[in-house]
């Protein structure tokens, strides 16, 4: 049953500043009996580390194995960790495309890989009734470890990612967030998008790829969180099952800090649409900084609140200016980035940008009202059961903790640390950390003429 | 108060040891407004959503996106809630909120924490009947609508083909005009348009009211007595809708389009659930859809994508719930080496299979877990439940075929497959779009006919 989403605000965008969760979800007596999260933790024999939360209303389990092993490792490579994930489901061990495809799809599982700047995840789903789960973790502890990089599976992967790579050329909004992130970030590894460049994507070798796993895919790099109807003891069981194949390995150095822009930038990218896309960033915050609740609630207010954000009021609720206009930090190993943005009609992009920035300085000079700050807390705190009510939910959030190594306790103190949130600090830490003065602006689109080549064929 | 608790027992097909899902509950209000509840204490959250019979396809020529564009105007404040009020109530109870308009219905939901449901009805209850339809917000959300259709169509090039594809498809059928509405219709649209839109469909008797989540059955009754009761119902005409004659044969056409790789679009007209003259024949096509398209394991991506790799991505699609008659959907970009003439041919090839060979008892066998797993899976998506719940009624099928859903699709043999393909996935029922690459520089570029494989051009 599909919907036509041609919804209010699609613009919500990523949540890219993920909640945590206090983890009442789990118990049946609902209401407000907030009781902590079970979130169990512990290390494999070799290593791994785990967090789980058991789950035992539906006869089902996520997992989701993460090593640090983002496109920040790609080296000069740009794509090869997203190339190397990709391959890891076109066969393993004895097992090619179709055997994998067969064994997970005959037990109605599902195993999906992907990439981001700080990390390669690798995500299953099934039942856990037999022989479902034993079938599923064999086949995920295989693609894990025992990837084949068949040669030919490899020029056609390759092939299609550099159709997809021509794809991403004709939309504004992929052609904006790549020069945005390299106008950002510079010569940074987090400079060079995760889907890789057609040059490079075209230059990888089966022997990048094959090097690239057993450098990073490595249990002493790797994260297992688990959600689901599961003991303790099965959960561990289960765990050693996914690693018992990887090798020990080594986790790598930390990526090298990100600089702060000296200066701001504007790039006009010429492109034949109807509308500019309008994108604004700079270095903004790492994983556990410690301005993260202010810069969050702060942000929150300013344009991470959907139709209620003060970016939405200025833009599109007092003007009309846009469908959608947002902003957010999104934390990563080092400093993520701090993004603002739209999509305007050509002879709007002007004005919306220049407002869209006015609103930024406005807030970083006075900071928010009491009244906002009240409103924003009220949101986040009030809607916290929402965001780890599903085992779907939960599962990313663990991976995150796991990841960026943030305390277990962190989620029963995120309402407290948000109520605890003044103006004074958000005021304070958006004056030290964000710098309008020092934007990396990037525009796409201008270009009004349709293409329209009837007449000349 | 007439109550009627419908209790739906969950199906037999669950593997043995799968807890049976939580029932739902049915009930009316005297003034017309049915409410479906389904408890799920899991977690202490609710979803609360409103579903009208109103949607694109209810739209004549001239006002189409009206009922789009009356979706956004619901945000826009009453007398009692004025305009932006409604939404910081929402958030400041830490609610979610949207709404989504679709071609045969416009839904609005709210999702909070299980103990501020009476939140979400007095809103809800309030702008059924009280929306103010100002001026000047209409015509600034009408700015923001038209760049939604921007943003959403016009810079699209794949949208923008769907549009065009669905226009030329349908000779006669509303689900020939995109939801978003026609660029032209939208500047010509007026809020006395919308006024009189509102009057006629925003109605209890029009609307069912589906809440999902942590609460009590009873409570939700009470409420909704409380806040929508005093709601008085409107004769609503049913709308006269123009029924799509019979094809009489292929259609092609061409969208041109900055972009840098070719897309293909075919679609043959099909029944939906509403309307088949076989009830299975809807379940029949997708199941259909599944054998070639459900996963990487099925035909498509085992023997298109992989295999021969004539395909860079290929899909079928087909929803069976519907308020009108539809199409059975095949997509795809045609892998390095290959054009569109190939993929299309591959397509129809897979296509001919179908009708000459039964699909194999292995095949059927394997959808059919994967469909009693996706069930299972479904549980942890509470939204998703409730408004399968919703979108069922809207389109004047029972809710209670989200439960039994699962059982029409494993009854489908392998026979009833090959009959339905045979019926409908013929040539005369067919419509092809292809998209035609413009450069993305803006300048022209020297295009040969032979370029698209010889669909050019509109024939």
């Amino acid at each position: 049953m599909c919907v036509d989403r041609t919804s209010l605000h699609a613009a919500r965008e990523r949540r890219l500043v993920w909640p945590l969760w206090i983890g009442l979800s789990l118990l049946l007596v609902g209401g407000l009996a907030q009781a902590t999260p079970e979130i169990q933790s512990w290390q494999t024999a070799k290593g791994a580390r785990v967090l789980f939360v058991a789950a035992p209303e539906i006869p089902m389990l996520d997992v989701k194995v993460v090593f640090d092993a983002g496109s920040a490792r790609d080296g000069d490579r740009p794509g090869l960790a997203s190339m190397t994930a990709s391959m890891l489901d076109e066969g393993a061990g004895d097992w090619d495309a179709d055997d994998l495809a067969d064994r997970l799809e005959n037990i109605g599982a599902s195993l999906s890989a992907g990439v981001d700047r700080d990390m390669s995840a690798v995500a299953l789903r099934t039942l856990t009734q037999q022989p479902a789960l034993d079938t599923a973790v064999e086949t995920l502890a295989g693609v894990l470890a025992q990837p084949t990089f068949d040669p030919d599976a490899l020029e056609r992967v390759r092939r299609n990612r550099l159709i997809g790579l021509r794809q991403q050329q004709a939309s504004p909004r992929s052609v904006g967030r790549k020069a945005l992130y390299r106008a950002i970030y510079g010569t940074h590894p987090y400079a060079s998008d995760p889907s890789g460049t057609p040059e490079s994507i075209g230059a990888l070798t089966r022997e990048d790829l094959m090097s690239f796993h057993r450098r990073y895919y490595s249990t002493s790099n790797a994260l297992i969180a688990m959600v689901g109807d599961l003991t303790r003891t099965e959960a561990e069981a289960l765990a050693e099952r996914i690693t018992a194949d990887l090798p020990v390995g080594t986790p790598p150095a930390p990526l090298p800090e990100v600089s702060d822009l000296t200066a701001g930038s504007l790039e006009p990218i010429a492109f034949p649409a109807s509308q500019t896309t309008i994108l604004a960033g700079q270095p903004g915050m790492r994983r556990g900084d410690p301005d993260y609740f202010p810069l969050y609630v702060g942000n929150h207010i300013l344009g991470g609140s959907g139709l209620v954000s003060l970016l939405m009021d200025e833009i599109r609720e007092k003007r009309g200016l846009s469908y959608s206009t947002f902003s957010f930090f999104m934390p990563l190993a080092r400093s993520g980035p701090f993004i603002l943005g739209l999509q305007t009609r050509n002879d709007q992009a002007e004005e919306a940008r220049i407002l869209m920035i006015q609103t930024l300085k406005r807030f970083i000079d006075q900071g928010p009202t009491e009244d906002e700050l009240t409103a924003a807390k009220k949101n986040l705190t009030g809607g916290f059961p929402l965001r780890i009510a599903s085992n779907g939910d939960i599962i990313q959030y663990l991976a995150v903790i796991g990841f960026y190594h943030l305390p277990l306790d962190y989620l029963d103190r995120f309402n407290d640390r948000i109520e605890s949130v003044t103006r004074e600090q958000i005021r304070d830490a958006f004056a030290r950390r964000v710098h309008p003065d020092r934007l990396a602006i990037v525009t796409v689109g201008g270009q009004t003429q349709r293409v329209s080549l009837a007449s000349e064929r | 108060m007439q109550r009627r608790f419908i209790p739906l027992l969950f199906l037999s097909l669950l593997p043995f040891g799968v807890p049976a899902a939580p029932a739902v509950y049915e009930h009316q209000l005297a003034n017309g407004l049915k409410i479906l509840v389904k408890p799920d204490h899991r977690a202490p959250i609710l979803t609360s959503q409103v579903w009208y019979r109103i949607g694109s396809s209810y739209e004549h020529g001239g006002i189409t996106g009206v009922s789009h564009v009356l979706e956004h105007m619901m945000f826009q404040g009453t007398k009692r809630h004025p305009s932006g009020t409604f939404s910081r109530i929402v958030a400041e109870q830490g609610g979610e909120e949207n709404a989504f308009t679709g071609r045969d219905y416009t839904a609005y939901y709210q999702n909070l924490a299980s103990d501020r449901l009476e939140v979400a009805f007095e809103l809800e209850a309030d702008r059924m009947r009280n929306l103010t339809l100002g001026k000047k917000e209409f015509a600034k959300e009408l700015e923001v609508v038209k760049e939604e259709r921007r943003t959403r169509t016009d810079d699209d090039p794949q949208s923008l083909v769907y549009e065009r594809f669905s226009a030329v498809a349908y000779d006669a059928s509303p689900y020939g005009n995109p939801v978003i509405g026609w660029a032209s219709d939208l500047d010509q649209l007026k809020v006395e348009d919308l006024r009189a839109w509102y009057r006629l469909w925003y109605a209890p008797n029009n609307a069912i009211l589906v809440v999902a989540g942590d609460v009590e059955t009873e409570k939700v009754f009470e409420l909704a007595e409380t806040y929508f009761g005093p709601l008085k119902a409107e004769s609503i005409a049913p709308p006269k809708t123009r029924g799509e004659p019979e094809q009489l044969g292929e259609k092609r056409l061409t969208v041109k389009a900055p972009a840098k790789e070719p897309y293909l679009l075919m679609g043959y007209k099909t029944p939906s659930a509403a309307d088949a003259s076989e009830p299975w024949e809807p379940y029949a096509l997708e199941m259909l859809a599944s054998i070639l398209d459900g996963g990487d394991s099925a035909r498509f991506s085992r023997d298109l994508v992989r295999g021969r790799q004539i395909a860079a991505s290929v899909g079928a699609s087909y929803s069976a719930f519907e308020r009108l008659p539809g199409l059975f959907l095949f997509d795809g970009v045609p892998a390095k080496g290959h054009d569109l003439d190939d993929l299309e041919r591959a397509i129809r090839a897979e296509i001919e299979r179908i009708k000459r060979e039964p699909v194999a008892e292995s095949e059927l066998e394997r959808i059919r877990t994967q469909v009693v797993a996706a069930k299972v899976y479904e549980r942890d998506e509470l939204f998703h439940q409730a408004m399968q719940l919703g979108l069922l009624e809207t389109i004047g099928l029972d809710w209670k075929l989200a439960e039994t859903y699962v059982d029409h699709l494993a009854a489908v043999t392998a026979d009833q497959i090959q009959t339905v393909a045979k019926k409908y996935l013929n040539s005369d029922r067919l419509t092809v779009a292809v998209l035609d690459p413009q450069p993305l520089d803006g300048r022209s570029r020297v295009t040969t006919p032979m370029s698209l494989g010889g669909h050019g051009n509109v024939r």
